[in-house]
């Protein structure tokens, strides 16, 4: 049994080699030893959906993820989102709606959203809202979101509509 | 709160499990998913001293079709039951129950083996594995054994594992034709844990219902085997009699306790409402429509 | 906007004015960075040095601390310092919240850290300081404190009985407040009543959840005895001000630093001990300390809100006008009033605002504010008025039921008429100029009322039961010193704004309100670049640094676009001036005929293009030389600005809510929704409509899931998020927002408040619509949250 673990991953692109304490979840690795502030710790048990990133291609709660167990992991976090590019048109259709207010939360809804466009190119409103139902927003009243990414899809050419 | 201090350790086989779980007995807590051990921790109410990672080992992986029955490995994750195609044609119950289980973020970690050691009473997975009339197939350094579903859920929160074993797998009877199976429940918001849930299978023979196995969830300490209104279904044709009589029998089956929702009268009214919902979907208008 | 070309005023559309930025749609700056996680929130900041605070937090609702024993958390590995009451009482003064103004007021001293005694269960009580978050949990962990449990007071409506434990024994009860306004005779009013119909609501305790908790990071400077607090608040100014006076410093040495705020809605309005705690450490230890609360300590120690129980009267005609109201409202509000805004205020507002859209004679109303071993309560988004806007609009439904008068035209009749202003109402508000039939009509425009109604009807026939449910409500924005500062409270209602050119002809605007995510940044943007007649790029905003921003008090009570955007804008319109001025001596022309369109000196006239600010500014600055000697040449304005003629600016609005309520379960599905509100005018229609939807779904939160429920020893049993509901994406409806514009005449801009809109009117709005459904079972909802239990019980099925 070990306190610290040795990990190498790929971070947004980067290889980054660490040493981390065992009981260090994925989104204080990311925050205070890379320095990856835009993701949030909003509860810190799993409900809220601030932390959420990408881990092997999928969304997960970062909150409920130790690093530890992320050897050889590949990890994308908003920063490596914004970028990449590849969801830039969301995050425009995000400004352009005023679908964030105080923006705590905002990099896990995009992160979530972005699987929507990713893996739900057909969406419907409904079911952008029962998607993103696992992120919380205190200041919107999600519709703007949910605007945001329907216009996405559409733009995209893929929405049911 | 941050997770308390504990160490951690990444098995890479069972036998790599076992011999940590021999070396640290109930100082070790098994990891999977983690996203309801890890949720949990983060309470500070429990402190493992050692967490070992079983996510590598890959004899607890995989879904296949053995021997008419469907193997589902323990550290099969809720999206992966969710759209494995093997699982929607023998087992649909379990593809209709995944949407129910939190949100994708969630899914995308979750394995059904964690949340049927966790027993959560609120849980979709037990009670679907119970209706389902599975067995557990248990491993341990002494090797496999198998125990019914309906005897692996103990009481709240405990199971029948025993120190140093763990589930390696779910084995579950394949659906005929004649098989039936829902999953309702009310959950005061999409995703949450139900307030009362119900997951069902039967046959329907020629109009008569067979082997109705109706179990509850959120209503009790674990999923509850409705064993009364199961006998009043048994042999009779379904209709809108049999179902009042099976919402008349359920009475005697739970006796759920008060929670932050409500007081058990309203447990047990819900859980006839979804007896009704459920088995009205096998009406044969019902049927017809759908 | 007396002097300023409005589009109207020059007969075009908003669009086709370039100048003109009030009115228009368009994106704030801040959120590329907040979409692409680039803002920087307090716990974001790590200075070298940095320690980190966790608390202790008593496990009892009542109980004396008989000891401490730190020796073993002081040897967990990383912990630096154990503090606890006693330590901090050296370095930090205790103090009082009550408000002079408020007749017979009173709380207790409140420590950072008690001295002897815990008086609600998650009170902190010992701080362990670490060199990370996870030591200093650890640290706390190994601390042994001794306690002596307490009998506790938990009920409010035995808080004032003879044999009830006195929380605070010096203040000889557990009365905190009481106010009674009447007017009128009420009880000859309910004499001679056609009808009188009286119900008793409960508005269920709730709490913020602001999703980044609350945050401070507080540096103390031995070597300049100077205090820096990176902190997560509304009010930067006021905090400057608490942390002096606490840690015995001058103002000026204190700077408090206030970047991206992650959600406040009053929640980070107050004064927190724990907070004062790590700022007395920081100045203890002359090093960095940072505190966020992490989910659980947030649910009991940020403060909770609108724990009511309200009875309510209602005395009508027989025609349905309204004669009279008779209210007693009951409230808890913890062990200690909040400082400095204190904890009689909702219930104050309480008697403030019933009836509030209603012209009527006669009103009583008593608030009873108490004090309860529970989390304290204060000012939380729309504080009082989602309270008395379910209690007058239930009110209201309940008499047009007993009439049989349609809710919409028992609103009709007895709506202040929208040309009655100024008007007085029976508890002394007084308005300006509201538009509550204006805001119906509308309301009526957009809500296929016709349809719906058709639609119930036949969803009846097979057992669906759907409801239409209106909620008329009147919000308070834009307060003047009558709200705290004649109370002795320094809390400024007057908010400054610099406006300043640099030699580029760009424009940087400093301001005291703060930005918390509604959008303060981007409105004061647009009133800037339209005051001076830039492109919206060319301004930069600053906000949350009282060392460079001008005094103000920040963002509470719907204050920001009203107060500060009206001092951002008349100090715009004066470097405006002043450029011309400068600009007229440049060109050889009178500063009169001269104007600025998007950063262009301009001939007034013809609109022929003269000069690029950037040219000016690069000769004022560069070539300053080559200008008349008497030329004023200072490119920077301030000002600041006070509301005068009026305490309040009120607002006005109506909103409709759509539900099926599924009878066999008790499940309120909400349909759709619908709010037209008058802030006066609108600056940004993108910013307001999403800022009124996200207030309506915190209305719509605390009326349907959100409950901070204690057990019986005064144990908050929802400390988690899956325990504590907030609304979700998948549960809320779709929403149609609509706007009236009465500018307020006491500014130039005449914006009004419009952030608590939604919050105010959504609850009752939603309780009329789930009675509407429920009427023909002849069941009926006053007790929110409203639960599928509470549902089933009213249906009578459980």
């Amino acid at each position: 049994m070990t306190s610290r673990v040795d990990i190498t991953l790929t971070v947004n692109g980067e290889r980054v080699t660490r040493s981390v304490e065992a009981r260090r979840h994925l989104i204080d690795f990311l925050r205070l030893d890379l320095g990856l502030t835009g993701s949030h710790a909003g509860c810190e048990h799993g409900v809220c959906g601030a932390c959420t990133v990408r881990v092997d291609g999928e969304i997960v709660r970062g909150c409920l993820v130790l690093a530890a167990s992320l050897d050889g992991a590949e990890v994308t976090t908003i920063e490596g989102l914004s970028d990449s590019g590849e969801m830039a048109d969301l995050q425009d259709a995000f400004i352009a709606r005023n679908a964030a207010q105080c923006g705590f939360c905002t990099p896990g809804m995009v992160m979530a959203a972005a699987d929507i466009v990713q893996h739900h190119p057909h969406a419907t409103r409904a079911e952008i809202r029962e998607h993103l139902s696992g992120n919380y927003c205190r200041c919107t009243g999600y519709q703007a979101i949910v605007d945001a990414v329907e216009a996405t899809l559409e733009a995209r050419g893929g929405a049911a509509r | 709160m941050k997770w308390p201090a504990f160490g951690y350790a990444r098995a890479s086989t069972l036998e790599e499990v076992f011999r940590l779980q021999a070396e640290h007995g109930d100082d070790a807590r098994l990891l999977a998913g983690g996203q309801t051990l890890l949720a949990t921790l983060a309470f500070r109410l429990s402190e493992p001293k050692l967490l070992v990672d079983i996510t590598g080992v890959a004899a607890l992986r995989g879904i296949a079709l053995q021997g008419g029955l469907l193997r589902i490995g323990a550290l099969t994750r809720h999206a992966e039951l969710g759209r494995d195609p093997l699982v929607a044609q023998h087992a649909p119950l379990l593809t209709e129950a995944v949407p129910f289980i939190a949100h994708p973020a969630i899914r995308n970690r979750g394995t059904i083996g964690g949340s049927l050691a966790y027993a959560d009473p609120a849980a979709e997975l037990p009670a679907c594995i119970v209706a389902l009339d599975s067995t557990m197939v248990l491993a341990s350094a002494a090797g496999e054994r198998r125990v019914a579903a309906g005897d692996f859920f103990t009481g709240l929160l405990e199971t029948a594992l025993r120190p140093g074993e763990l589930i390696a797998a779910v084995e579950v009877p394949v659906a005929t034709d004649a098989s039936r199976s829902a999953i309702v429940e009310v959950a005061r918001r999409s995703g949450d844990y139900a307030m009362a849930g119900l997951a069902t299978t039967l046959r329907l023979e020629g109009g008569v219902i067979r082997a109705p196995r109706l179990v509850y969830f959120g209503v009790g300490n674990g999923p509850v085997l409705a064993a009364r209104a199961n006998a009043a279904l048994e042999g009779r044709s379904l209709d809108a009699a049999a179902i009042a009589a099976a919402r008349a029998a359920l009475a005697g089956d739970l006796d759920p306790q008060a929670d932050l929702h409500g007081p058990p009268e309203m447990k047990r009214h819900l859980a006839g409402v979804l007896t009704q919902r459920a088995l009205s979907r096998f009406l044969p208008a019902a049927e017809a429509a759908a | 906007m007396n002097d300023m070309p409005t589009p109207a005023s020059i007969g075009l559309s908003r669009e086709d004015l370039p100048n003109s930025y009030i009115g228009r749609s368009v994106p704030r700056p801040n959120l590329p960075k907040l979409v692409q996680g680039r803002a920087t929130y307090t716990d974001d900041v790590q200075p070298p040095r940095l320690v980190h605070a966790a608390f202790l937090r008593s496990p009892y609702a009542h109980a004396r601390i008989l000891s401490v024993d730190s020796a073993a958390a002081m040897q967990v590995p990383g912990v630096v310092r154990v503090f606890t009451g006693a330590d901090l009482a050296k370095v930090c003064d205790p103090w009082v919240a009550t408000l002079d103004h408020l007749k017979g007021m009173k709380s207790a001293q409140q420590h950072p850290l008690p001295l002897d005694r815990a008086t609600w269960q998650g009170e902190p009580v010992v701080a362990v300081v670490a060199d990370s978050r996870a030591a200093a949990e650890d640290g706390v962990a190994a601390l042994a404190v001794e306690w002596e449990p307490l009998p506790a007071q938990l009920d409010i409506e035995t808080a004032l009985d003879p044999d009830t434990v006195v929380i605070h024994p010096s203040l000889g009860d557990n009365l905190c407040f009481t106010r009674t306004a009447e007017k009128g005779d009420v009880a000859a009013a309910f004499a001679a009543a056609h009808r009188v119909v009286e119900a008793t609501f409960l508005t269920g305790r709730h709490t913020g959840v602001t999703l980044e908790g609350r945050s401070i990071l507080a540096d103390y400077n031995k070597a300049e005895g100077t205090l820096t607090v990176h902190h997560s608040t509304q009010a930067p100014h006021m905090m400057q001000g608490v942390f002096a006076k606490q840690l015995r410093m001058e103002e000026g040495a204190v700077r408090v630093i206030c970047r991206d705020v992650g959600g406040s809605f009053g929640i980070k309005v107050h004064v927190y001990p724990d907070e004062v705690a790590v700022a007395a450490m920081a100045k203890a230890m002359g090093r960095p300390v940072k505190f966020v609360a992490d989910r659980f300590e947030s649910f009991v120690s940020d403060i909770h809100a609108r724990d009511h129980r309200i009875k309510g009267r209602i005395a009508v005609d027989a025609e349905g006008k309204i004669l009279a109201f008779d209210i007693d409202d009951r409230t808890g509000i913890g062990p200690y009033s909040v400082y400095p805004r204190t904890s009689a205020i909702e219930g104050n507002q309480v008697v403030n605002l019933c009836g509030g859209p209603y012209d009527f004679a006669n009103y009583r109303c008593t608030t009873t504010v108490v004090f309860q071993n529970k989390t304290p309560t204060c000012q939380y988004r729309a504080v009082g008025h989602p309270i008395a806007t379910t209690v007058t609009e239930g009110l209201v439904d309940l008499a047009a039921e007993a009439l049989g008068i349609d809710p919409i035209e028992m609103r009709r009749r007895n709506l202040i008429r929208d040309d009655a202003y100024p008007y007085t109402s029976p508890p002394g508000m007084r308005f300006e100029g509201l538009s509550h039939h204006a805001a119906l009509a509308k309301l009526l425009e957009m809500v296929p009322v016709e349809k719906i109604r058709a639609d119930q009807a036949e969803q009846r026939k097979k057992g669906v039961h759907r409801g239409l449910g209106f909620a008329s409500f009147i919000e308070l924005t834009n307060p003047s010193p009558f709200m705290y500062g004649i109370g002795g409270a320094r809390i400024s209602a007057q908010d400054g704004a610099t406006v300043r050119m640099d030699p580029d002809g760009s424009i940087v605007a400093l301001s005291g309100v703060t930005e918390q995510g509604q959008g303060t940044e981007g409105i004061l943007r647009q009133i800037v670049a339209h005051g001076v007649g830039v492109p919206l790029e060319r301004v930069k905003v600053i906000t949350g640094d009282t060392q460079t921003t001008p005094y103000g008090g920040g963002t509470w009570a719907c204050r920001g676009a009203g107060i500060g955007g009206e001092a951002a804008l008349q100090s715009a319109i004066a470097l405006k001036q002043q450029i011309l001025v400068v600009a007229g001596a440049m060109l050889q022309a009178a500063p009169e005929s001269l104007d600025i369109v998007l950063g262009q000196i301009v001939d007034k006239d013809t609109e022929r293009e003269r000069m690029p600010l950037s040219e000016l500014g690069r000769i004022v600055y560069y070539r300053g030389d080559t200008l008349p000697k008497d030329l004023p040449r200072e490119l920077v304005q301030t000002r600041h600005f006070i509301t005068k003629d009026y305490p309040f600016a009120f607002t006005n609005g109506i909103q409709a809510s759509w539900v099926e309520v599924d009878t066999d379960t008790g499940m309120v599905k909400l349909l759709e929704h619908w709010c037209v509100e008058d802030c006066g005018r609108v600056i940004n229609p993108l910013l307001v409509d999403e800022q009124v939807r996200g207030g309506i779904v915190q209305g719509l939160g605390g009326a349907l899931y959100e409950h901070c429920v204690y057990d019986e020893q005064g144990n908050l049993l929802t400390t988690t998020m899956a325990d504590y509901l907030v609304p979700m994406s998948a549960e809320m409806p779709e929403m149609h927002i609509g706007h009236v514009e009465t500018p307020t005449g006491e500014s130039l801009l005449g914006a009004k408040g419009a952030g608590e809109a939604g919050t105010a009117g959504a609850p009752a709005a939603l309780m009329n619509a789930i009675n509407d459904a429920l009427r023909p079972l002849s069941a009926r909802v006053t007790e929110q949250p409203f639960t599928p239990a509470r549902i089933l019980r009213a249906l009578g099925t459980v």
